[in-house]
């Protein structure tokens, strides 16, 4: 009970960590209908912003532990979001009217490059996140010691998603998000800009996929240039198990695969604990192909 | 028209070649020789028109292309004779994805897995039982085939990014299979080694030069065998499935059938090529088919001219050659690498060399 307690909570922190990556994946495919294959290593990158200025500005220990890390996560999140913006003017913008089989090859050419400018900076080792940050202590939950740092990476996935949602659901913004996915054609007739819609989907996407690297690097403690590639192709497993285009999909999504990953790789065995997510994506995708809350969509011919 | 045209090619070819070794006698610098070359054939291959003087240009620009090819291993040293045994294979894989990417129009981004599966099977039963490589080649393609009728059957209804990235899922739980050592067989993380050196006519292949007319003799029939098919009802269906499913279910083709025989034919053709792999490097491990590997395999298709059999030769020839070019950039070389994939698709969103549509001769 208790090892099932602890892989369950983890699997939700790892899970949350992925809905968030997912999310970026999933809005990008919903109004552009791209998988943008660089979303991954802009997650990297955030990750590495994070270091960056987490050793050289010193937050933490100027303004405390708490506030330091909130500020720095909004400024990670501030600059992948920029990156995010100049990666859809360079290398998706002017596809946009091409075949969809060019923006994928164009995302991968992204993904290169943006690794590699990632490895050319900070060199291919591993690089260490200092651990003193965030108290490194447990609380009792349900008469169980659970680490702090779990709970507050899923507590703080939550909020990023309930606020994303709510920011979706009600506003005139999101309201015009929600359309350009739907028809973007028939969005621009209604006075809808959707280049800009388009901008503000690349600024909210990289922004909640480098806060996510932030919390990775806080959580596992060492990062590398290549690490999004593998939390890449797992939340986008994430965004397609949800229904991919589907915001409150991939959330779910995301904490789904996160807890049978973990539970997975505890009971059947680590070595296959990759190969685990990928067998659950198949299946779903063999039985439901919308993925859990995604609509049947009639075919238009 | 067609028998001057070829004549004309086979004595371009003819006197590239003398060309080439006169300047070698007088020592000009062999990179920028290559470079000129190449320009050259791609630059005749690439004028576009339909004046009868453009289609001679095409037939020179081949002519001097294979003509070079051919005499390569004369010229070059050990090194580069063995960058261009891997530009073949990645040809031939280039080839068989391309009957699945081009022509049928599926997203099929695990090639690696069927690669795998040939390579392993080739690897295994040569280690086990010492059966002869090159004698495996049919049966490594049947099982790469079989199990392409096997995963495929259930996911091929799959449309556009979903059967991408269930494609992707397959080659990493292959891979993950294959380093996890499943069935005992597959020598876990390390792979297997030991595949022992195909022999032909009682004579032992091992030097690069030898592969090197083994692997292109393959990718030359297989150009020819896959050009054949293109032409054929076969080809013709996949290429009305592509650009528009719904009208040729219509029209009376069994786009499931299709879709699954393109599949099993590519996978086939990828785990013969797997054979060959096995059989040059005689040591294998999971980490030459992992995703990366079809990526590769994936932007030869794109880039060289989806769908296009010269596309995918050329493909193979910039995925495989363009790195060893860049070496010069040192760490730099794959960032190059991902800016040059970008500003390709930008500029020239078809690939390099697009398939034409089939011409009909009116006059």
């Amino acid at each position: 009970m208790e090892q099932f307690f602890q892989q369950l909570t983890n699997g939700l922190a790892v899970g949350g960590i992925y809905a968030l990556i997912a999310l970026g994946y999933t809005m990008v495919y919903g109004v552009m209908k791209l998988i943008n294959f660089a979303h991954g290593d802009l997650f990297t990158l955030g990750a590495y912003l994070g270091l960056t200025l987490l050793t050289s500005m010193a937050l933490t220990d100027r303004i405390g532990a708490f506030s330091g890390v909130l500020i720095l996560a909004m400024m990670v999140m501030a600059l992948t979001g920029l990156v995010g913006i100049i990666l859809e003017r360079a290398a998706y913008r002017p596809l946009r009217e091409s075949p969809r089989l060019s923006a994928v090859v164009s995302a991968l050419g992204a993904s290169i490059f943006l690794q590699n400018t990632v490895m050319l900076i900070y060199g291919a080792k591993f690089h260490f996140y200092p651990q003193d940050i965030l108290p490194k202590m447990a609380i009792p939950l349900f008469g169980m010691p659970v680490p702090l740092m779990r709970i507050i990476i899923l507590l703080t996935s939550l909020v990023m998603m309930a606020a994303l949602y709510l920011f979706i659901q009600k506003t005139q913004v999101g309201t015009a998000i929600r359309a350009a996915a739907i028809d973007q054609g028939a969005a621009r007739l209604m006075g809808i800009d959707v280049d800009k819609v388009i901008m503000l989907v690349f600024l909210i996407g990289p922004a909640l996929g480098g806060a996510a690297g932030l919390m990775v690097g806080l959580y596992y403690g060492h990062i590398n240039f290549t690490m999004g590639w593998i939390y890449g192709m797992k939340a986008f497993t994430a965004a397609i198990l949800g229904g991919i285009g589907n915001i409150p999909g991939a959330m779910v999504g995301g904490l789904v695969l996160g807890v049978i990953e973990a539970l997975g790789a505890a009971y059947i065995s680590i070595a296959w604990k990759d190969a685990i997510a990928f067998c659950v994506l198949i299946l779903i995708l063999m039985i439901r192909p919308t993925g859990l809350l995604g609509e049947r969509v009639a075919e238009k011919v | 028209m067609k028998d001057k045209r070829l004549i004309y090619g086979i004595l371009s070819g003819v006197a590239a070649v003398l060309l080439h070794l006169l300047l070698t006698v007088y020592a000009v610098d062999f990179e920028t020789q290559t470079g000129i070359f190449a320009l050259l054939c791609l630059s005749l291959i690439l004028m576009e028109g339909h004046a009868d003087y453009f289609r001679l240009g095409h037939t020179v620009g081949y002519g001097i292309f294979i003509a070079l090819l051919i005499t390569s291993p004369l010229f070059l040293n050990r090194y580069w004779v063995d960058v261009l045994n891997n530009v073949g294979l990645y040809a031939l894989l280039g080839l068989s994805l391309n009957i699945i990417l081009g022509n049928a129009g599926l997203f099929n981004m695990g090639h690696a897995a069927f690669y795998a599966v040939g390579s392993y099977t080739a690897a295994i039963v040569n280690t086990q039982y010492g059966i002869p490589v090159l004698w495996l080649i049919p049966a490594a393609g049947l099982t790469a085939g079989l199990f392409a009728a096997v995963v495929a059957r259930p996911i091929i209804h799959l449309r556009g990014d979903y059967l991408l990235i269930v494609t992707i899922g397959f080659v990493e739980i292959i891979r993950i299979a294959l380093v996890n050592n499943v069935f005992g067989i597959t020598g876990g993380a390390n792979g297997i080694f030991g595949i022992a050196r195909p022999e032909l006519f009682g004579h032992k292949i091992h030097r690069p030069h030898e592969f090197f007319y083994l692997i292109w003799f393959f990718v030359a029939v297989t150009a020819v065998l896959f050009y054949r098919l293109e032409q054929s009802r076969f080809g013709r269906a996949l290429n009305f499935l592509r650009e528009d499913e719904v009208a040729a279910q219509g029209s009376g083709i069994d786009t499931a059938h299709y879709k699954l025989m393109a599949f099993v034919l590519g996978a086939t053709w990828a785990g013969m090529a797997g054979v060959l792999y096995s059989a040059k490097m005689t040591i294998i491990s999971p980490e030459s088919f992992s995703f990366w590997e079809s990526v590769l395999v994936f932007l030869i298709v794109i880039l060289g001219g989806s769908g296009s059999i010269p596309g995918a030769i050329l493909g193979a020839f910039l995925i495989v050659g363009l790195p060893e070019i860049f070496r010069g950039f040192a760490n730099a070389r794959m960032l190059v690498f991902g800016a040059a994939m970008m500003l390709m698709m930008i500029f020239r969103t078809q690939g390099i060399l697009p398939s034409r549509a089939r011409r009909f001769q009116t006059d």
